[in-house]
């Protein structure tokens, strides 16, 4: 039973003036996060990736289809529910400086949480409970209390981020390239927190652009191009046998460590054009088609 | 797990107490850690030096002389300022400091009286358009989408009305007579300004990923730009009301000047009008018009170079050259 | 020997004392030569990058020199410095997009560019041409306005006009940072493909991406701290650092094909030190898993084998 899923999430963009021309950022996006899994979202900038997340975390309105948590169609929550919703699904962005205001210290956002969500929860109490959550994202509650964002580390400032998330009864993480702006030799440690917290049966919907990132650390993988899902599927079969050309495209222009770019990715990349139609016309036709087991693949001509 | 526990704990360890301030030396590389960081320290900075900006400290004591005098000096006189106590057309002297009318009435007397009302009009009028122009910039740069059209079109309106024109015409049907119905009416022509620039100001951090957080945690419109919004723009409000202030006194000054004023209230414009109307100027008393003109051109002056001096203070840009 | 950089320091001036940004750099880039110059965010690699080409009024000179073609390169007088840039030193900046000038159509503006320098545009232009054919670009883009590019044309343009005039030294500084894995991939070739054709002699690319710079570097300086810690042959740095923090460094970086639950990547505990103060000796030692006694003195940066540089006492 998956604990999230959407069903042909669609988002269009009023664009131009008075609204004149259509943009669909995202189109008939589906698929689903199971309680302890990791989903990775990868997509180059304009994939929609960003603006899935933020459907996903009702940040953006959701234009079409549907947005299920727990069974429960969540696209169109307000006020109170949503609210209710945000008990369980919470959100980790890229930049920590921007994520936390500036002008008051780091650790108001773990406070502010505690009189829409636990009002009966003594302040006390709370505090207690903020440096169990602290603890538990490997952050020592004396080094970071007091202190303003901007005398913190950007990787500290993740993980109070975080431990936010732990405070609520959360179930579901949309970490939208939270490691991106941090230092290369402290970046793995927040990615192995998270994957920790998978362990522990948070699902985890990963976005990022960073091939290596979402192959290190995800069970499923979503590739995005355009605003449409290309390929989906385990993380073994969509990295070791990628059957899109975009995929495999992106495959071969990630520069790796050990390995060198050379002439015959980019021939691998050309050849055998559509996974679905071997060899004959591709009609475009819209529809993912499941390729092997828990691996879909869209037509290479959509 | 334990090597990575102890990893993260230590991660400022090494750097304890006044070093941790230090981070900017890391920030200086590039990228938005350079941003955030003066930003930060600027509420805990900001009155540390602003105690320290000579414009802010002198600004202040000529504001503040100037209100006292006016809050005080009228408690010392049992006679009114516009009673004829003295002898006509004298110069100043010990008994009457700033001389007297045409009249006999004490100038002093009514310059004290002015800034009474010039203080009452600048706060007033001032807050209202500060109100006014703060909440439409707030709501239609938050809200956006057709609200802020909507609200645009209206700031837009008043800012091509004719102010001075529309008043005259309001002045001849209703009549201004009290310093609040005047400052009411300035407070409802001069927001505009205000609104276009808090909606640029709240637009742009309306996209700040701590908007979304607080959304995140069920914060409502409301409470996202009382809590997270205006605290950002705290400073850049607060100059915003000290040029309102002195835009209200300036205007307050205009009207009065040429007749537009209460009536049965002294201001330091309708000294000058009247100081005009009598030919002050042709029958050289002096004493009649410099006053007030000068009391008018210190407050104002000083408000802003108040606000100079707080911009110094709020941007630590300014505040290092 | 193009580059050659003796002992400089070059720190930024702060309300609270000097922020010693780059402490010390001696290095020498080979005629041909890719030299990929990596580290962290306040490593001191942009700095340096920087310093080479243009102080902005915060940097201060504090002493060392840098010589290019065996002549010295007055890095510290930005009057004297106009007349090697462009010609001899050349930048590409990271956002390309903001180098250029929105109003101007981009044949226009390397034409205004070029009578700076006082070279004719018309000379120039069928080399030019040349250039952008080679790049992939169509020869119309000069009649264009720099917002009608996208992020990989503008990126490949200015790589066109920084090297027009066919400089000894290209700063690259994180060009390839804005760009997709697809773009990024098509960028980073054409720099080596300049190289080979000796449009510009030898190259320096900053970067945080060591995956990337080993791709097209021939080879890798790793700085730390505003210090040099290692620089030797890009596969040497990759597959047989010496410096601990370097090795420490690419063990902790993903790849394609490491997976959380088959091979736990860590990272380095710690942060980096202040660089207002920064204490005496070795600078990573605190968080260096091989720290002993002697690490307290500053460990120069010497050559241990043939074109590798390591200033660390334990890889003597």
């Amino acid at each position: 039973m998956s604990m999230l899923s959407l069903e042909r999430v669609t988002k269009r963009y009023r664009v131009g003036a008075f609204g004149g021309r259509e943009l669909t950022a995202v189109r008939d996006a589906t698929f689903a996060v199971k309680a302890g899994e990791v989903v990775s979202l990868i997509g180059e900038s304009g994939s929609g990736k960003t603006t899935l997340g933020r459907m996903v975390l009702r940040l953006a309105s959701v234009s079409g289809g549907h947005i299920r948590f727990d069974g429960t169609d969540v696209s169109r929550l307000k006020g109170r529910k949503l609210a209710g919703y945000y008990k369980h699904v919470q959100g980790v962005f890229q930049d920590p400086f921007s994520t936390y205001n500036p002008i008051f210290k780091a650790d108001r956002v773990l406070h502010t949480i505690r009189p829409t969500f636990f009002p009966e929860v003594s302040a006390a109490e709370w505090r207690k409970r903020i440096d169990t959550a602290l603890e538990s994202v490997r952050l020592d509650p004396r080094q970071v209390i007091d202190k303003y964002p901007h005398q913190l580390s950007g990787g500290q400032l993740q993980r109070m981020l975080i431990a936010r998330a732990l405070l609520l009864d959360i179930k579901l993480l949309v970490a939208d390239e939270i490691i991106s702006m941090l230092d290369a030799s402290t970046r793995i440690d927040v990615l192995n927190l998270l994957a920790d917290l998978k362990e522990r049966g948070l699902g985890i919907l990963f976005i990022t652009h960073d091939l290596s990132l979402g192959h290190y650390i995800s069970d499923r993988a979503v590739i995005l191009r355009r605003g449409v899902v290309v390929e989906m599927g385990t993380t073994d079969k969509v990295f070791g046998n990628p059957r899109h050309p975009y995929t495999r495209t992106l495959l071969s222009s990630v520069p790796q460590m050990h390995h060198k770019w050379t002439r015959a990715d980019i021939a691998r990349t050309i050849d055998g054009s559509c996974a679905i139609h071997d060899g004959g016309a591709c009609a475009g036709e819209p529809q993912l088609v499941e390729v092997d087991d828990d691996h879909l693949v869209g037509c290479a001509a959509h | 797990m334990s090597d990575l526990a102890r990893a993260a704990g230590e991660e400022t360890a090494p750097s304890a107490g006044g070093e941790v301030v230090s981070a900017p030396a890391v920030p200086l590389a590039t990228g938005p850690v350079a941003a955030a960081a003066p930003g930060a320290r600027r509420t805990r900075d900001a009155l540390h030096f602003a105690l320290r900006n000579k414009k802010v400290v002198g600004g202040g004591i000529v504001v503040l002389a100037f209100l006292a005098l006016g809050l005080i000096a009228p408690l010392f006189y049992d006679y009114g300022h516009s009673e004829y106590v003295g002898p006509q057309s004298s110069g100043p002297s010990g008994e009457y400091w700033f001389g007297t009318t045409t009249f006999g009435q004490d100038v002093f007397l009514q310059f004290v009286h002015g800034i009474r009302s010039t203080f009452l009009v600048g706060l007033l009028g001032g807050g209202l358009a500060a109100l006014i122009g703060m909440t439409i910039g707030f709501v239609a740069g938050y809200i956006g989408g057709l609200v802020d059209e909507a609200l645009n079109m209206l700031t837009n309106i008043v800012l091509v009305l004719p102010a001075l024109a529309v008043l005259i015409i309001l002045h001849t049907y209703i009549g201004i007579t009290s310093v609040p119905s005047q400052a009411l009416f300035i407070g409802i022509f001069s927001w505009p300004w205000v609104a276009r620039a808090v909606r640029a100001q709240t637009f742009s951090l309306r996209t700040r990923d701590f908007v979304d957080l607080a959304r995140l945690s069920g914060m409502g419109s409301g409470a996202i730009i009382r809590r997270e919004i205006a605290p950002n723009m705290s400073s850049y409000l607060f100059m915003t009301f000290i040029l309102l202030f002195g835009g209200s006194v300036l205007f307050a000054a205009t009207l009065d000047f040429i007749g537009l004023g209460p009536t049965g209230v002294m201001s330091l414009g309708l000294m000058m009008n009247n100081a005009v109307h009598w030919s002050a100027l042709q029958l050289g008393l002096w004493w009649w018009f410099l006053p007030p003109g000068l009391g008018i051109t210190a407050i104002v002056g000083a408000l802003y170079i108040m606000n100079v001096g707080l911009d110094e203070v709020f941007n630590p840009k300014l505040r290092e050259m | 020997m193009s580059l050659r950089v003796d002992n400089l320091k070059v720190y930024y001036r702060t309300l609270r004392g000097d922020v010693k940004a780059l402490d010390g750099a001696t290095f020498t880039v080979a005629d041909g030569e890719i030299m990929g110059l990596a580290g962290e965010s306040g490593s001191g690699k942009s700095t340096l990058g920087k310093s080479l080409i243009r102080l902005d009024t915060r940097m201060r000179l504090v002493e060392g020199g840098v010589e290019l073609d065996g002549k010295p390169l007055p890095i510290g007088d930005q009057d004297a410095m106009n007349a090697y840039r462009f010609k001899a030193v050349s930048l590409i900046p990271q956002y390309a997009m903001s180098a250029l000038n929105p109003t101007r159509k981009i044949g226009k503006m390397i034409s205004e560019l070029l009578g700076a320098r006082g070279v004719k545009y018309s000379e120039i232009k069928p080399e030019l041409e040349r250039r952008l054919d080679l790049v992939g670009l169509k020869r119309e883009v000069l009649n264009n306005y720099p917002i009608e590019l996208s992020g990989g044309m503008k990126q490949r343009m200015v790589l066109v006009l920084s090297t027009l005039l066919n400089p000894s030294l290209l700063i690259a500084d994180e060009v390839t940072s804005a760009l997709d894995v697809s773009t990024q991939r098509a960028v980073a070739e054409t720099l080596v493909e300049f190289r080979d054709r000796e449009f510009v002699k030898s190259m320096i690319v900053v970067t945080h991406d060591i995956s990337l710079v080993y791709q097209i570097a021939d080879t890798i300086m790793v700085m730390y701290a505003g210090k040099l810690a290692e620089k030797a042959p890009a596969d040497v740095v990759v597959n047989a650092p010496r410096h601990p923090y370097t090795q420490l460094l690419i063990s902790s970086l993903p790849e394609v094909g490491v997976r959380y639950a088959d091979r736990k990547l860590a990272g380095i505990p710690g942060s980096p030190p202040g660089l207002l103060n920064p204490p005496a000796g070795c600078r990573f030692r605190d968080r260096c898993p091989l720290a002993f006694a002697r690490c307290v003195e500053e460990p120069p940066f010497v050559e241990v084998d043939k074109n590798h540089h390591v200033a660390c006492w334990k890889a003597q």
